[in-house]
């Protein structure tokens, strides 16, 4: 299986390495760089590279490249999923991800990744589970540690490795009981020219934070769960349940952990919170084009809508943009060409605008294209779906547990094409 | 160098020690070479501070094998930790020792994964079986015994082991398949609990067992689609009408009945479609597009496209298998072909992958809505993406429309447009019939502007094919290729020297001299092809005293008719290769990549599977088989209210989770452990009668809404 993992970051040094079988040269990375080069940009490296000998496959987040080499027949996916695994992992162990971070956290880095596979099989990946093998490092321990001696590896076989319920860690203990549950909703669309809508679909999440002393059994149900037309479940989560009643039944992994994902059924029309009006135009015989963007709110059901953000990436031939918004603040990168205009609020009675005029290289003709706009936002205590929590029940503790819940919709990738 | 790293590791303060081998990690982890402090690290293995200690094996897991005579000094404290009364003391013993890589401790290793597969713990169970393909690699002629611990170890019947052992299975004796009989039935009932890595590799075993040990379900569908849908849910009055008309007109074939086996591996894997683990996702998607019978293979898709939301690398791996499957079972993505529109954000590979799947998603009905969402791509920025779309658009089975938005293309301004237009237009221009002179003759023109060679060459061709329907142009054409000829790329000579020989023979008063020109231009090339041709072309075109027969026959060989080219796919008969498997994905065969197997004609003896000792769950498994043949035809007769349901819902909510959580706060003796096993199995079956019941789906989603009408 996994055969050594490289991390390689923008500037091409491999600054840390780990190899569960015999030890691979890192100068097989040279193939990656190859690619790498090949691709100009960081997301079109393929995420498998053939080489003679072995293969490469990896992923990009945080601004590192994760290069796992493999020597013999492995699904694809199974990697690319354990290497995802890995940074959430250490994202959950240092808050962030980053090449500064790893640096710093090294030997627990190393630690980690030797309990999470054996001889490249993935061991142990859930998160209970390593940080009982593993301490997470925190300041307090760190100066604990060094004053009595005492370490960051636990001595004893998590339980919960050998329990039916191995994500979850025993002897959970709380003075407040609490569980917290985020329905996120993201709406993915494409909206054309003319403002109607090519596709639009809503996909969710529900991310829980649980913090509940021992072994509490939940069940959470829905108002309305026939709106949920694909799920797919933590491990926690009893299929059968869901199958024949509609209800998630689950004891949960302590801390947090996202619970369910779903896709609201097409069937449903998408409500789009907000709209678009550009008028974005290059004229051939003089150099500079017109630009203009207003956006406004549609189906927001009286909410606001909040954190506003549009990007634009302009086409080639523009060599700068003088623009005046009517609020928040706007840059234009002429290096990158990338048009990020931060709008805030929106508020109705008077509707964020964005207006000035593009200066086009001269000489060129104009781009026979228009750019797309990428929008970001933000709508607090609303699902647009309609999905409701109708209430969440404890089993198996004695106590009562605080409960919450929160709503929100965000603009997933929402495009508008001019 | 280090000394000050090895006076550190001698002292006698562990918190010295400990800040030794961090420093040492971390050098490690750099890819600094620390292997000169062997001699000082491997004093420490024994040391009681437990942090240490990690680190120090660590270090010698890289190192033994650099050093295998210093390394044999830490062998004996392994020894004594393989006897150590804490289970994590004993497994990591294992660990490390199964994973330093001396040859001299083969046989030491041998008898530690023995007594290890014998523990009482099954986690150190499983790390024996992790240690298994370690040795492997190590010493291969170990294999005999070591089978015969995966058999042992495969009888296991813990969740935690069964990942990981099917995964020994899988790297040392895959070809070993009658191993899995017995463990067949345990298998697909663990399965649903197995960690989720586990699952994957299981899952990919049982397609390959599947694939020998049943029939295809597809094998007579031509034949029998109808009297197999009858089968399963006929009522026996009908299967006994029917089976006489069928006698009669099938020639006697037996009508294909799914082995109940077959069955429980399909009903078991399904509910792993709402895993959150892409793989799994991935390896069920695949256990079904090879096992399941065409009707039942729809249920992944759904699946397949929640996948696209994930990060780009799976959304990639995912992408290039539905390119696959949209070839063979294009229905089955047809609904979902929005979620395969393309944003100006996705990476280039993805919008390419995204273009294949929409391409072969193209069908009669939905051809118009995709051609229109091909002209915004069009005019993206992304010039790869903008080719390959035109290319997509060469290869949809488009009406005419698509060949006039192709021509437009030809005014782009963009050079490499322009160039993917006219090689898909000369494609598409050779599979209709040649009545668009007009287009040819645009075409023309574009000779003076256009230098991209492979285009050049096309339209060359083009005009040299099609020289008849513009006789006018096409001599001038030859006369301006001529004037440039040494100056142009190799293709586009030899279609110079083509569209000369074919003028020649069409047109020879006004190309005679033109074509002996650059004839002899071409006879002096620098490249040998060329002047190959030439001469070629020469002695067939040009009458001499002492040309052959074939001569006679010249225009008959240039101008005849040819065969429209076929555009396929790239994904065209990739799925030979298992999906999901990194050979698929290269579309070449990766080391250690097992061949999946054609279906049997002659089902092997299905009795195979059964386990000696009559165990109840084999027996009321039986039963319940038995019961699903008929319960279709109650549920048929009686209409909406399904019998077998109550026994679900009355299900009591809170005792199960009682149980649970029993079993949890519960020491992990084994008594309590085999219980619990015994009522997930429990539990497996029930959840199968219900997937049972979702053949009918409409029927299902009705009682849904009753369910919830009564829950509020």
């Amino acid at each position: 299986m996994i055969h050594s993992l490289f991390l390689i970051n923008a500037s091409g040094d491999i600054f840390l390495e780990k190899h569960w079988k015999s030890v691979v040269s890192r100068s097989v990375c040279d193939y990656f760089f190859e690619a790498q080069e090949r691709a100009t940009e960081a997301e079109n490296v393929p995420p498998v590279i053939p080489t003679p000998h072995h293969y490469l496959l990896s992923v990009y987040r945080h601004k590192i490249f994760f290069v796992a080499v493999i020597q013999s027949e492995v699904p694809p996916l199974f990697v690319i999923e354990f290497l995802h695994r890995v940074v959430d992992t250490f994202q959950d162990y240092f808050g962030v991800c980053s090449e500064v971070m790893i640096k710093d956290n090294v030997v627990v880095v190393y630690e980690v990744l030797e309990e999470m596979l054996d001889n490249g099989f993935p061991l142990a990946t859930e998160s209970n589970i390593l940080k009982e093998l593993i301490k997470p490092p925190t300041i307090l321990r760190t100066v604990v540690n060094t004053i009595t001696g005492s370490t960051n590896v636990g001595d004893q076989l998590p339980t919960g490795q050998l329990s039916v319920v191995p994500w979850r860690r025993t002897g959970v203990k709380y003075t407040n009981n609490e569980a917290y549950f985020d329905v996120i909703e993201e709406i993915d669309a494409i909206i054309d020219k003319s403002g109607s809508t090519i596709t639009a679909e809503i996909q969710g999440v529900i991310d829980a934070c649980v913090k509940l002393t021992g072994m509490p059994d939940l069940t959470l149900s829905f108002m309305n769960p026939r709106l949920l037309d694909d799920v797919s479940f933590h491990p926690c989560v009893r299929f059968k349940r869901w199958e024949s009643e509609r209800i998630l039944s689950f004891i949960p992994p302590d801390g947090n952990f996202r619970l369910l994902s779903y896709h609201v059924s097409a069937q449903n029309l998408v409500a789009i919170p907000v709209y678009v009006k550009h008028n974005i135009s290059f004229r051939d015989s003089s150099s500079l084009g017109r630009f203009e963007i207003t956006v406004g709110p549609k189906q927001t059901m009286g909410k606001t809508v909040e954190g506003v953000m549009v990007t634009s990436q302009m086409p080639k031939g523009v060599l700068n943009m003088t623009l005046t918004p009517s609020q928040g603040t706007h840059i234009f990168d002429p290096v990158t060409k990338l048009l990020s205009w931060d709008v805030g609020k929106i508020n109705p009675q008077k509707l964020p605008s964005l207006k000035g005029s593009v200066s086009l290289q001269a000489g060129t003709s104009k781009p026979d294209e228009n750019p797309t706009i990428n929008l970001q936002f933000k709508i607090q205590q609303l699902a647009i779906s309609g999905l409701k929590v109708n209430r969440l029940d404890m089993y198996g503790e004695k106590y009562k547990p605080f409960k919450g819940i929160k709503y929100m919709t965000k603009a997933g990738k929402f495009q508008v094409r001019t | 160098r280090h000394d000050d790293l090895k006076e550190m590791l001698d002292s006698n303060k562990d918190s010295l020690k400990l800040e030794a081998m961090k420093r040492i990690v971390a050098m490690i982890a750099r890819g600094k070479n620390a292997s000169d402090l062997f001699p000082a690290v491997v004093k420490n293995v024994a040391c009681k501070n437990i942090e240490v200690k990690k680190l120090v094996y660590v270090y010698l897991v890289r190192y033994a094998e650099e050093q295998q005579d210093l390394a044999l000094l830490s062998i004996s404290t392994f020894q004594r930790g393989l006897k150590d009364p804490n289970q994590l003391i004993r497994a990591s013993a294992l660990r490390v020792l199964s994973s330093i890589r001396v040859p001299i401790i083969v046989p030491i290793m041998m008898l530690a994964i023995k007594e290890a597969a014998s523990d009482m713990s099954p986690y150190v169970r499983k790390t024996a079986a992790h240690a298994i393909p370690k040795l492997y690699s190590l010493d291969s002629d170990q294999k005999d015994q070591l089978i015969e611990v995966i058999e042992k170890l495969l009888a296991d019947k813990t969740t935690l082991v069964a990942g990981s052992v099917v995964m020994a299975f899988e790297e040392v004796c895959p070809e070993r398949i009658d191993l899995i009989h017995k463990n067949y039935r345990k298998l697909c009932n663990l399965l649903i609990d197995v960690e989720e890595w586990g699952q994957v590799v299981i899952i990919n075993m049982l397609t390959r067992y599947a694939r020998t040990q049943f029939l295809s379900p597809n094998q007579n569908e031509s034949l029998l689609e109808e009297s197999t849908e009858k089968a399963f849910y006929g009522s026996e009055e009908e299967d006994t009408k029917d089976a006489k008309a069928e006698a009669a007109s099938l020639a006697k074939r037996k009508p294909y009945v799914m082995d109940p086996d077959h069955r429980l591996l399909l009903r078991n894997t399904k509910p792993l479609l709402q895993s959150r683990n892409a793989a799994v996702v991935m390896a069920v998607a695949q256990l079904y597009f090879h096992l399941a019978p065409k009707a039942e293979v729809g249920v992944i898709a759904k699946a397949l496209v929640r996948l696209l939301r994930s990060h780009s690398e799976v959304q990639y791996v995912v992408l290039q298998n539905v390119a696959t499957m949209s070839i063979k079972r294009r229905g089955m993505f047809e609904p979902y072909l929005k979620s395969f529109y393309i944003r100006s954000t996705d990476p280039t590979q993805i919008k390419i992958l995204k273009l294949e799947v929409l391409t072969n998603l193209a069908n009669e009905t939905n051809i118009s809505t995709i051609l229109r969402e091909f002209q915004t791509y069009i005019r993206s920025m992304d010039k790869d993406f903008v080719a390959a779309t035109i290319q997509a658009i060469g290869r949809g089975r488009g009406p005419p429309p698509c060949l006039n938005g192709l021509v437009q293309l030809l005014s782009n301004r963009d050079e490499l447009v322009v160039a993917e237009s006219v090689v898909v237009i000369k494609k598409l221009l050779q599979m209709q019939p040649a009545q668009h002179s007009e287009i040819i003759k645009h075409m023309a023109k574009l000779t003076d502007n256009i230098q991209v060679p492979m285009a050049r060459a096309s339209i060359l061709w083009l005009i040299g094919e099609y020289c008849e329907h513009v006789p006018k142009i096409a001599p001038d054409v030859l006369r301006k290729m001529a004037k440039s000829f040494t100056n142009e790329e190799d293709i586009v000579k030899l279609q110079v020297i083509n569209l000369a020989a074919k003028l020649y023979l069409t047109n020879s008063k006004q190309s005679k001299l033109l074509t002996q020109y650059v004839l002899n231009l071409a006879k002096y090339d620098q490249n040998y092809d060329i002047r190959d041709r030439a001469r070629f072309i020469r002695q067939l075109i040009v009458p001499t005293e002492k040309s052959g027969a074939l001569n006679k026959y010249a225009k008959k060989l240039f101008l005849a008719q040819k065969p429209a080219p076929i555009l396929e796919s790239s994904f065209k008969d990739r799925d030979h290769f298992q999906l999901g498997s990194l050979s698929h994905l290269l579309n070449a065969k990766a080391v250690g990549y097992q061949e999946l197997p054609d279906w049997p004609d002659e089902a092997p003896d299905p009795s195979v599977r059964n386990v000696e000792v009559p165990e109840w769950t084999k027996c009321t498994s039986r039963e319940k088989r038995k019961e699903k043949v008929e319960k279709p035809f109650y549920s048929d007769s009686e209409g909406e209210s399904g019998p077998t349901e109550s026994a679900d819902s009355g299900e009591d909510p809170v005792s199960e989770g009682g149980g649970a959580t029993m079993v949890a706060q519960g020491t992990l003796c084994s008594g309590s452990e085999e219980e619990e096993e015994e009522e997930e199995e429990e539990g497996s079956r029930e959840q199968s009668e219900d997937e049972e019941e979702e053949k009918k789906p409409k029927r299902k989603e009705k009682e849904g809404t009753r369910k919830a009408a009564q829950g509020s």
